[in-house]
């Protein structure tokens, strides 16, 4: 029981951290060719605020404040009683409550299937491609430094 | 004492439309886009962010705008926004082991596992102006190697933390970390005290000092032992939920100085570190942070404090260019009334002396008069 409690929480997490980084426009084409949706009222409505970053000490040491970002949060509840949380980087309002919604709908037998290949896995697989290319861009600045021995 | 004036209203109205036709420029010029800038005045989004102290792309872009491009402007009205949100928390703290990186270089190694990683960089670049940006041009597209980066790339310090040649960098706080937000410094500060303050510190004002460092004010003879830049996840716990997301990803710039030290009475000779981090890809203050750092922990390391990089009253003091800017440009508010009683007195002190020293001439006081 609590094996499968952990499991969901790690698929929840991944497609909840994948809808937050997702770009927002790309959400927004896929949420809008996704017609097959319930009703949902919002619980919370989408909030904009902040949280501040933290960083350690040569990367592993003491925790210190580094700075502020922006975060938009958002609590719906479907038809059927299933809530969704979203939390998203930046002060988008739309992407916030769609996120929640599509948070509900993947806890929700009716469209967890369907909302995952429709918008999870394109999101994901954009995310993807893109730091792949980025990756790949990066290692072609890859370089070989040569100490030259000087006299003879 | 400042004593405050009355009215004006319509001049002040009129000049702000004036700024804003200004800010326009010629009108035949297409308008800037925020997006435009986003993407192609990325390194002043970076700096205002980091100074602003609030990782937004798209309100840094607005404030460079609305600034005109003048960053230091920008930094304040980004700083003044922040403080229209509410704050729903704390990060965990970010992973850099784990960045994405796209830039990763060492001056104390060459040979690193996963390699000195060149990104884009101005370093060995020629710095000649190139006149092929003043049309539009067709800009390259950078090529891709056929295998990826390593995903996570150790640390240069970690290298020598193995052997022990570097101080152990250990977690001492277990309380929340001091935020200079919320409560006001008070010296001596805590690293993480100081940390926070650098990080939002101005640039020019950090770079200065960190180069005064190595022309001898307060030397700590550093070594760039790594930069990195890329892309870092953060992650919250949300109450309602008890476990932690990633919310996103940001650009970070870190630096990890490693630093001469001939050890004490109780340490043995061994590097210390200085450490600098920075929201954008921001090696200059990242660098300047580290140096800075570094120098700030004299005292913990038991050195002769005889330099203003040193002293860290002074540093962490002078560091907000919002203070700096509102304090020195408020001497343009008028000054009237403050003004009118120094001329009291002034006019009074003379008088004294003109009447003690020079009894029988009473033109000088007249001639004062006469200026007014």
């Amino acid at each position: 029981m609590k094996e499968t409690k952990k499991y969901e929480k790690t698929k929840r997490q991944e497609w909840m951290s994948i809808l937050a980084k997702a770009d927002p426009k790309l959400l927004n084409r896929l949420w809008c060719d996704f017609s097959d949706r319930p009703s949902w009222t919002n619980i919370r409505a989408p909030e904009t605020g902040m949280v501040m970053v933290r960083g350690k000490t040569g990367g592993v040491g003491t925790t210190f404040n580094v700075g502020e970002m922006t975060l938009t949060r958002a609590t719906v509840r479907l038809d059927n009683g299933i809530s969704g949380v979203a939390y998203v980087q930046g002060r988008s309002a739309l992407k916030a409550e769609q996120s929640a919604v599509l948070d509900a709908m993947l806890q929700d037998d009716r469209y967890a299937t369907s909302t995952f290949t429709s918008i999870i896995k394109p999101l994901e697989k954009a995310i993807k491609k893109q730091k792949t290319t980025a990756g790949k861009k990066a290692a072609k600045t890859k370089v070989e430094f040569f100490t030259m021995v000087r006299g003879k | 004492m400042y004593v405050a004036v009355k009215g004006g209203d319509a001049a002040i109205e009129n000049s702000q439309t004036l700024l804003a036709e200004e800010r326009r420029g010629d009108r035949r010029v297409p308008e800037l886009t925020l997006d435009q800038i986003k993407n192609q005045l990325s390194i002043s989004v970076d700096r205002v962010m980091a100074e602003g102290s609030l990782y937004d792309r798209d309100l840094a872009a607005l404030a460079i705008k609305q600034a005109r491009g003048d960053i230091v402007e920008a930094i304040f009205l980004l700083r003044a926004y922040r403080t229209t949100l509410p704050r729903f928390g704390n990060t965990h703290p970010i992973d850099t082991a784990k960045m994405q990186i796209r830039r990763r270089i060492s001056a104390t190694f060459k040979d690193l596992p996963g390699g000195q990683i060149l990104g884009p960089s101005f370093d060995y670049t020629h710095r000649l102006l190139d006149f092929s940006l003043v049309e539009n041009s067709d800009s390259p597209v950078a090529e891709e190697a056929s295998e990826n980066i390593l995903a996570e790339m150790p640390r240069v310090t970690e290298l020598l933390d193995d052997e022990g040649l570097i101080e152990k960098e250990i977690d001492v706080n277990e309380q929340e970390p001091f935020d200079v937000t919320r409560n006001s410094l008070k010296f001596p500060a805590s690293r993480e005290a100081r940390l926070q303050n650098l990080a939002r510190g101005d640039e020019g004002f950090l770079l200065a000092l960190a180069y005064s460092t190595q022309r001898g004010w307060g030397k700590t003879h550093p070594f760039a032992g790594e930069i990195r830049m890329g892309e870092v996840g953060v992650e919250i716990i949300p109450e309602e939920l008890g476990f932690p997301i990633e919310v996103g990803e940001i650009t970070v710039t870190e630096c990890q100085m490693v630093n001469q030290f001939k050890g004490s009475a109780t340490i043995p000779a061994q590097f210390t570190r200085g450490y600098g981090l920075t929201f954008g890809h921001n090696e200059r203050k990242a660098m300047s942070m580290g140096i800075l750092d570094r120098s700030l922990r004299s005292k913990e390391l038991g050195e002769a404090i005889n330099a203003p990089a040193q002293d860290e009253e002074f540093v962490l003091s002078h560091s907000c260019n919002v203070e700096a800017s509102g304090f020195v440009q408020h001497l343009k508010l008028p000054h009237y009334v403050d003004f009118q009683s120094e001329l009291v007195t002034v006019r009074a002190l003379r008088k004294a002396t003109t009447f003690s020293e020079k009894k029988e001439d009473s033109t000088g006081s007249k001639n004062v008069e006469g200026a007014e």
